[in-house]
């Protein structure tokens, strides 16, 4: 149902990789997130210009192990637009 | 004990410039130390830039531009755009006095993430009145604008207390009129001024209660319209059975830069009686790794009863020092908002003085350079 729909970041919010904390973080008005390995990894396929059918064929071709990756992905970017990280465009 | 420490100290995340003391404002609850009238020194360009580096290089990744006021420092899209070179995400915390729309434009292009305009009542007369100048009000209604039309993430900022907690719906209806996309309504935190200003500040329990209750109601509205405006309410511990985790821990995520380069685990801290290091006799790395000021409440080795055989003191660390320090005199006591503590009977007080306060806006002290000076001489 989502899969036609195309995510972005929401204003003021800045993915970045911090070597550091080795992990990728978000980073919003006076705030961040630690990101895990798999939210990092959907959250770097998040550009504003490819769908979600685009996002996850991406995914599952670098993480061929992975198996179909659809319902995990799509249950993320629910709750990243829950959390108000991403919005559709 | 410093190498014991240091396994355990993760970097600090999170770097506070407070760029100057200076500041056009005067509100009774400023956080800035009574006596920074005497305090004139600032770091150049150079050496900011140069802890920005040292920062970013430990881990640091939200950096916030403050004050006092710190668009008085003309160096400020300097400091910016070094900033963001390197990768912090960027707040600028304003007043909004001394912004321009030019400037609003010239710290996007030099990569500022982020404006927080700081306002003190939602109508002009109060907001003068609280911030102490005549103008105020107008001007920051005018950058609030500007603020957004320049596509930054719109975040207002109230301090309450008593004289506008009252004024919730107010404030909530002119955020959403300014189209805000986070709102923080911050009661008073009783360090610096705000301390010495508590009875004339802090709100009764029931004014409280019913500030929450209004709070509440119109986040159900933003819900039901749809407003993605965010309401973040903090309300004052003061009002509460425990303390708060202060700043996640001492020497834990948080570190602070005053104006004069004095390294700080919290913006208060100046004032315990500690000898905290300076960015220009020792770096970064040291001043957080190792210096005794930093290292002095990690851990919770210093604790002394109630809170060393509490389980609960790996949950809040016993509180706030500055409060500790502030309300019974010793540092190395449980925060007196602990219901636990001995001396819980000084809040308990300030509860009931919040009950009978009578004082106006007349009798509370100013922060300005005459009562800086009057206070540290006496
Ligand atoms: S709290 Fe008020 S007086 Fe203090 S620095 Fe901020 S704007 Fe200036
Ligand atoms: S006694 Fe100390 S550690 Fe225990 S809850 Fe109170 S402040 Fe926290």
């Amino acid at each position: 149902m989502t899969l036609e729909k195309t995510p972005k970041l929401r204003r003021g919010f800045r993915f970045q990789w911090e070597p550091v904390q080795q992990s990728h973080v978000l980073l919003y008005p006076e705030g961040m997130v630690k990101l895990n390995g798999s939210a990092g990894a959907i959250l770097a396929e998040v550009d504003g210009v490819r769908p979600v059918h685009q996002i996850i064929h991406s995914l599952e071709q670098q993480f061929p192990e992975a198996g179909p990756l659809a319902a995990d992905v799509e249950a993320f970017l629910a709750d990243a637009v829950q959390q108000q990280w991403i919005e559709w465009s | 004990m410093t190498v014991v420490a240091e396994a355990r100290v993760g970097p600090p995340l999170w770097l506070l410039a407070e760029l100057t003391y200076r500041c056009p404002l005067q509100c009774p609850y400023c956080s800035n130390p009574l006596d920074y009238a005497s305090q004139q020194q600032e770091l150049s360009t150079e050496q900011w830039l140069d802890v920005l580096r040292q920062g970013r290089a430990m881990g640091a990744a939200q950096l916030g531009f403050s004050g006092g006021e710190p668009l008085v420092r003309q160096d400020l899209p300097e400091l910016i755009a070094g900033a963001r070179d390197l990768g912090y995400y960027t707040n600028l915390i304003t007043s909004g006095i001394g912004l321009t729309e030019a400037k609003v434009q010239a710290f996007a292009e030099a990569g500022l993430d982020h404006i927080q305009v700081s306002f003190q009542a939602s109508d002009p007369e109060l907001n003068n009145a609280v911030a102490g100048s005549r103008k105020a009000f107008e001007q920051k209604l005018a950058m609030a604008r500007a603020v957004k039309a320049a596509g930054y993430p719109m975040v207002l900022n109230f301090v309450i207390h008593r004289h506008n907690i009252h004024q919730m719906n107010d404030i909530l209806a002119l955020c959403e009129n300014l189209d805000a996309d986070y709102v923080e309504l911050a009661t008073c935190q009783y360090y610096g001024w705000a301390f010495k200003n508590r009875e004339g500040l802090m709100p009764s329990k029931a004014q409280l209660v019913q500030a929450e209750q209004e709070v509440n109601d119109y986040r159900h509205d933003l819900r039901t319209r749809g407003r993605p405006m965010k309401v973040i309410f903090v309300t004052p511990d003061y009002y509460e059975e425990r303390p708060k985790a202060c700043m996640n821990g001492w020497g834990n995520l948080f570190l602070t830069v005053a104006p004069d380069g004095t390294a700080l685990p919290c913006h208060s801290a100046r004032l315990l009686p500690i000898d905290f290091p300076n960015v220009q006799t020792k770096s970064l790395n040291d001043i957080w790794y190792h210096s005794p000021g930093f290292n002095h409440y990690r851990g919770d080795s210093w604790m002394p009863e109630p809170c060393r055989s509490c389980d609960e003191k790996d949950k809040d660390f016993g509180g706030c020092r500055c409060q500790a320090y502030l309300l019974t005199g010793n540092a190395d006591n449980a925060d007196p908002v602990c219901s636990k503590s001995p001396h819980n009977d000084r809040i308990l007080a300030a509860r009931t003085a919040a009950d009978h306060a009578t004082a106006g806006l007349d009798d509370l002290i100013y922060r300005n350079a005459r009562n800086s000076k009057l206070l540290y001489r006496g």
